[in-house]
């Protein structure tokens, strides 16, 4: 069953430099949610960044991954 | 009906209907939250559009998902042009980009989305094992 640690730093080694949060949204270990803030987003679309994300994870979403819920933006740079 | 065939029918689907909504369930009668939110945020625009069951065949969600190459359900098209699954139009609804890229009006109270409450499955084991 995946934990919301392993997915985490999935994300964080396919994405590095990534600001990644994972919730297991049921404790149940296949409804998560990700919050992922990466500069790789820079200049994609929404579906190219989400896509950035699911690809981490292949056929496991859907599969023992029944959903992954994802929010994705670039960091805020300061002036 | 052969894979080739359900594949052939999505496409049909995807370039016959300007807004096409694939989901588990139907817009009176979503079987999952995500679905139901989907669906919701085009009843609060008003906009007309089409909406397929996946849930019947098992096929079908493997079709579409070979042909988008997005993995999840609900999968929304406009115009040929897959937009996105729950996340990314529930982000598009709130920020007005959704009515934009259908071209209507944002309402002007912006009423929260009311998604029909999921169905409750006959057979209580099978939501388990399906989430």
């Amino acid at each position: 069953m995946p934990k919301a640690e392993e997915l985490k730093d999935r994300i964080e080694t396919a994405l590095p430099g990534a600001e990644v949060s994972v919730e297991d949204l049921t404790g149940g270990g296949d409804h998560f949610r990700a919050e992922v803030v990466s500069d790789r987003f820079e200049g994609l679309s929404r579906i190219e960044q989400h896509r950035l994300v699911y690809d981490v994870f292949g056929n496991e979403v859907g599969g023992p991954i029944h959903a992954l819920s994802i929010k994705t933006s670039t960091p805020v740079r300061s002036a | 009906m052969t894979n080739d065939e359900i594949r052939q029918f999505i496409d049909n689907a995807i370039s016959e209907n300007d807004v096409m909504l694939f989901m588990k369930g139907t817009p009176h009668q979503p079987a999952c939250g995500f679905s139901a939110r989907t669906a919701a945020c085009l009843n609060a625009l008003g906009v007309r559009y089409a909406a397929l069951d996946i849930l019947p065949d098992p096929r079908i969600r493997e079709e579409l998902s070979g042909l988008s190459g997005w993995p999840t359900i609900p999968q929304l098209f406009v115009n040929g042009e897959l937009v996105g699954g729950a996340d990314i139009v529930m982000e598009m609804y709130e920020s007005g980009e959704l009515a934009d890229t259908l071209g209507v009006e944002q309402p002007e109270d912006e009423p929260e989305p009311e998604p029909a409450q999921p169905a409750q499955r006959p057979i209580g084991l099978e939501n388990r094992l399906d989430g």
